[in-house]
């Protein structure tokens, strides 16, 4: 991982490759997506792109919120052999999610919304990892492409 | 030379003897550091009267938080008051005061024997605080901009126009929290009642990101609306937000979306009854 950097009124420092924010309110949501969209622009994602990982970020940061009653979410530039892209890691210490087939299914809400958060989030990015349990909190991991 | 009842030293001749030199060196020094912000005889005008006021009360230095410093302690404060404004720093703010302290000791050091070096050290303790209180007064202005800033943007972020007879529009900028999108859906069923509104176009161009919070946010608008009897478009959806739209899932259903604002309009005129179409009158 590169260098994280604990930022929290003035969003992404201008060299920064990767930011952490600690997720407690809609305020919060809004710092991890502003985050999300420095990074993606820096990381040259096309503009459809960025609005696609911007909203997903949108999307997992309110869960972990709402959800998770809180936590945290680190948003990187990460780089393979081929290509450049965003990814985002969000994680709480939650109740976890008993049946993942439908909280991915859609459609599917606890929390009074569309129920279209986790399935949708899954649907705009190029790669998605859940990692929950009851119990145990839940950690989604996201990843964007430049192509 | 007088020895103060606290063992300091009365400087206040020095200060007077050098009262002139000392005023120029220290606006001179403010005003390099103002970078054109503000006016060498602004700085001039602002710094004076504070010197002044600091010279009628030698004797108090340099307990500044006593009542003999009231007329200072207001000065320091209009002074930080007008940096803030201004949109300096509160270093750049303080460091203003401290300016003061170099300006005199340039100007001691001149004569490190005489007697104007020898009440320093009370003075430096009494310009530290000072600078304190700049601080405090920048920090207070600053928290009375945002708060009224804040305010203000809450008021501005609402706004329902009207197009045309019958025609409403909210043009949407920004965040659409929970919060928002109360205020907004309360002022736009507001004006459809008092205007007597059919029609009503609202507008997302401003919005940077359509998740499905907002989507579920924007769907109850227009339901409320409908209960009212008067039909929404949604306009100002760019590419990239269709896109993403259809990525997550979200349907609209019925409700009519357009991409720009211009073809709202058109599309809602149509359907009041009104035709529009170019004059045949020459110019």
């Amino acid at each position: 991982m590169t260098i994280v950097q604990h930022w929290s009124i003035d969003g992404v420092p201008a060299d920064a490759q990767a930011a952490e924010f600690e997720i407690q309110s809609d305020a919060d949501v809004v710092k991890v997506r502003q985050a999300a969209r420095q990074l993606a622009q820096k990381a040259a994602l096309s503009i459809v792109d960025q609005t696609k990982i911007v909203t997903a970020v949108s999307e997992l940061a309110r869960n972990t919120l709402i959800h998770g009653g809180g936590g945290t979410a680190q948003v990187e530039i990460v780089k393979n052999e081929k290509r450049v892209g965003v990814r985002a890691v969000f994680m709480d210490e939650g109740p976890g999610i008993a049946d993942t087939t439908r909280a991915l299914s859609g459609g599917f809400s606890t929390g009074g919304g569309l129920g279209l958060g986790l399935s949708g989030s899954r649907r705009l990015v190029d790669a998605f990892d859940l990692d929950t349990a009851p119990g145990r909190g839940t950690r989604v991991t996201v990843t964007k492409w430049a192509r | 030379m007088k020895t103060l009842a606290d063992g300091g030293y009365d400087i206040s001749a020095f200060f007077l003897d050098h009262r002139d030199v000392i005023a120029r060196d220290w606006t001179q020094r403010v005003a390099k550091n103002s970078t054109g912000r503000i006016s060498a005889a602004e700085t001039q005008s602002e710094l004076l009267p504070i010197l002044d006021a600091l010279l009628k009360i030698v004797g108090e230095w340099p307990n500044v938080s006593g009542a003999p410093f009231e007329e200072v302690r207001a000065l320091l404060s209009e002074y930080s008051r007008s940096r803030a404004r201004n949109g300096f720093s509160p270093a750049e703010t303080a460091t203003a005061v401290f300016a003061l302290r170099d300006a005199v000791l340039s100007e001691a050091n001149k004569n490190p024997q005489g007697p104007g070096y020898t009440g320093i050290e009370r003075f430096s303790q009494m310009i530290d605080s000072l600078g304190l209180i700049t601080f405090d007064a920048y920090v207070r202005t600053r928290e009375t901009i945002i708060t009224s800033q804040t305010e203000q943007l809450l008021e501005l972020s609402t706004p329902v126009v009207k197009l045309w007879n019958g025609i409403l529009a909210v043009p949407l900028v920004g965040t659409l929290d929970s919060a928002r999108t109360q205020v907004v859906m309360e002022a736009l069923l507001q004006m459809l009642v008092s205007t007597e509104s059919q029609h009503a176009i609202i507008d997302i161009t401003g919005v940077p990101a359509v998740d499905t919070q907002v989507a579920q946010h924007l769907l109850k608008t227009v339901m409320a609306a409908r209960l009212m009897g008067a039909e929404c478009v949604i306009s100002g959806i760019r590419p990239q937000i269709a896109q993403t739209i259809v990525a997550l899932g979200v349907e609209f259903g019925d409700i009519v979306t357009k991409a720009s604002l211009a073809d709202a309009l058109q599309l809602t005129l149509q359907r009041s009854g009104f035709e529009v179409r170019k004059s045949e009158r020459k110019a």
